[in-house]
């Protein structure tokens, strides 16, 4: 996700005989020889995703279903778009559950990380528990929670049991706590793998930090906020970018967790299932599936592009 | 000792000590709780599975070990959904795209990160790009290209998209290209080919890497939802995540059968993350997010 381009492999040797003295070890002989290395990886990966990407963009300004070609239609399927009311849900629900689900994200794992590599012994049974759900199926995590979160399920009768509630709540039927819910299995879900990065970030903070603040009778939460929070800035704002794309590209947890219906009256549809919805079946209509593609890549490409900037820019400085 | 620190006024040098020890407490309060959070979801499902169709599921307080143990939950789902046949499909599924990743990722990392040649930029430029097109806004056109081609509801146009991942190639090459070049000038002075040197030289030194990527993609490829949903037609074609669905719809009413499925779907995951788990571990930590 992050390796992307790292562009100094080999350090520079400096003025132009020692270039002159590296090209002159030739790698191969057959010109041809690398593309023959590269070919499976490039043939699949243009494709498999750069022609479709062409394509998408393509289509989209056509009026084609799944069983025609299509027309020209110019910026028409975007125009109807921005008065689909459908688009409008499916855009509020992606990008609530974005704002929703980042802050946690960032935080908690950087917290349980904390905690975690302080437990010693323990540490590897700790980690090993909060990465389990990250290796579970959505579908699996989904049908879990299911039933954990049904009128009759484990969640209501502890709250029953506890009598902080009179009836049972409605979970997964109301339109909002549907949508809380899927950022709660989220955010479950997401947990470890968050934790685990910002474990290998941990280790990276100088030590004797710890010791000076220490012997300076600094506080828990203040050495927390004064040396590991600076410590892992970096790690903290790949996770922010990381987990929004991530959240606003949400599918199986909500697919799911509704049946596969996005709620009562589609209230909980998000974009991912807006274009799987329009895009297949034989009602497909692949020119307006594609623009609200199109769409999404300008919102989830611009976060991704944002990244990438932001590790160039960590690397060079 | 005892005896003095707990009636003496705290000396400044004990100052530090109480809090710690506090926090200690508080630490592994948060841990364990985060782990009952975190396992007891699984817990509860194994529990459910295992209760019998004559115990009450709503009692209060709820309980978690069953009265009476049974298997029928597992006998029954296995009747109704063919799990082994999903499984089956699930496993070609994710073997052909272990397949592709491990050798089309390590040869295109090998020539981006080892040779030199006109062009390499342009290419490495070309999985970049690739990198930025996230699953969903292709999804259309990739079904298009998948049943023009006569691939729909099969197998391997389940796998397509995902044969060789474009992470997996720029992670291969930042794997070859820190590798010393010195044992590579020692063989091409001694007149290896490029195949030789590929083999021979830099692939055993980066076999935690290509793990890494086999792991990684059966993951990704196991997991894998929404695609196999799209692709799959057919019943008997599905794969395991797809079939599990059914689940929701089939047994909504008995959350026994629901429970049972998914501690059948988790069994072997469960197994290969226990079995596996240092290369996952290190794998986040290696290719992980160094930044």
């Amino acid at each position: 996700m992050t390796l992307t381009a790292q562009r100094t492999e080999t350090p520079r040797r400096t003025g132009r005989s020692a270039r002159r003295v590296r090209h002159g070890l030739a790698t191969h002989r057959w010109p041809l020889a690398p593309w023959l290395f590269l070919l499976p990886a490039l043939a699949a990966v243009v494709l498999m995703v750069l022609l479709p990407f062409v394509n998408t963009l393509g289509i989209s300004f056509t009026d084609a279903t799944l069983l025609r070609g299509g027309q020209f239609v110019g910026w028409e399927n975007f125009r109807q778009m921005f008065a689909d009311e459908r688009f409008s849900t499916a855009l509020l629900n992606s990008t609530l559950y974005t704002l929703c689900v980042v802050p946690f994200m960032v935080v908690l794992p950087l917290i349980l990380a904390t905690l975690v590599s302080r437990a010693e012994r323990l540490a590897g049974f700790f980690r090993t528990t909060m990465y389990l759900p990250v290796i579970m199926s959505p579908v699996v995590v989904g049908l879990i929670w299911t039933n954990m979160l049904d009128q009759r399920g484990l969640v209501n009768e502890v709250l029953g049991t506890l009598h902080a509630v009179t009836e049972p709540v409605p979970f997964l039927s109301d339109r909002w706590l549907l949508l809380f819910s899927a950022m709660f299995v989220t955010i479950w879900t997401g947990l470890g793998y968050y934790m685990i990065v910002y474990l290998a970030a941990l280790v990276n903070i100088d030590r004797s930090l710890y010791d000076a603040a220490a012997v300076d009778g600094a506080g828990v939460v203040r050495t927390f906020l004064s040396i590991t929070v600076p410590g892992v800035r970096s790690t903290m704002a790949l996770i922010s970018v990381l987990s929004s794309v991530a959240a606003f590209r949400v599918f199986g947890e909500i697919y799911v967790l509704t049946g596969g219906t996005g709620g009562v009256g589609g209230g909980d549809i998000t974009m991912t299932m807006l274009i799987q919805r329009e895009g297949t079946g034989l009602q497909a209509r692949t020119g307006y599936a594609s623009a609200i593609s199109v769409f999404m890549f300008v919102i989830v490409g611009g976060m991704l592009l944002v990244q990438l900037i932001m590790q160039r820019k960590q690397r060079t400085s | 000792m005892f005896s003095f620190s707990s009636h003496a006024p705290p000396a400044k040098g004990n100052r530090g000590r109480r809090p710690k020890r506090l926090g200690t407490i508080a630490q592994y309060l948060i841990l364990t709780l985060m782990t009952v959070l975190m396992a007891g979801p699984l817990l509860w499902q194994l529990s459910l599975s295992l209760k019998s169709s004559g115990e009450s599921l709503y009692e209060r307080p709820p309980r978690l070990l069953p009265e009476h143990p049974t298997w029928h939950n597992f006998v029954a789902v296995l009747d109704r959904i063919p799990v082994p046949h999903y499984f089956l499909n699930s496993l070609l599924v994710a073997g052909m795209a272990v397949i592709g990743n491990v050798v089309g990722a390590t040869c295109a990392g090998y020539a981006l990160g080892k040779l030199r040649f006109r062009g390499r930029g342009v290419a490495t430029a070309v999985f970049v790009a690739a990198l930025l097109v996230p699953g969903e806004i292709v999804l259309i056109s990739q079904f298009l290209l998948v049943r023009n081609a006569g691939l729909a509801n099969t197998l391997v146009g389940v796998v397509l998209p995902t044969i060789v991942a474009a992470l997996n190639v720029l992670l291969m090459r930042n794997a070859f290209a820190s590798l010393p070049a010195e044992f590579d000038e020692a063989a091409i002075v001694d007149g290896a080919n490029v195949w030789q040197r590929f083999i021979r030289v830099s692939l055993p030194q980066v076999k935690g890497v290509i793990t890494v990527v086999a792991i990684f993609s059966f993951i990704g490829s196991w997991n894998d939802f929404l695609w196999p949903l799209i692709v799959l037609s057919d019943e008997s074609n599905y794969t395991l995540t797809v079939g599990l669905n059914r689940l929701r719809g089939t047994f909504y009413s008995d959350p026994r059968l629901v429970a049972a499925g998914t501690i059948i779907a988790l069994i072997p995951i469960v197994a290969f993350f226990a079995i596996l788990q240092r290369y996952f571990f290190r794998g986040l930590e290696e290719g992980g997010l160094k930044g």
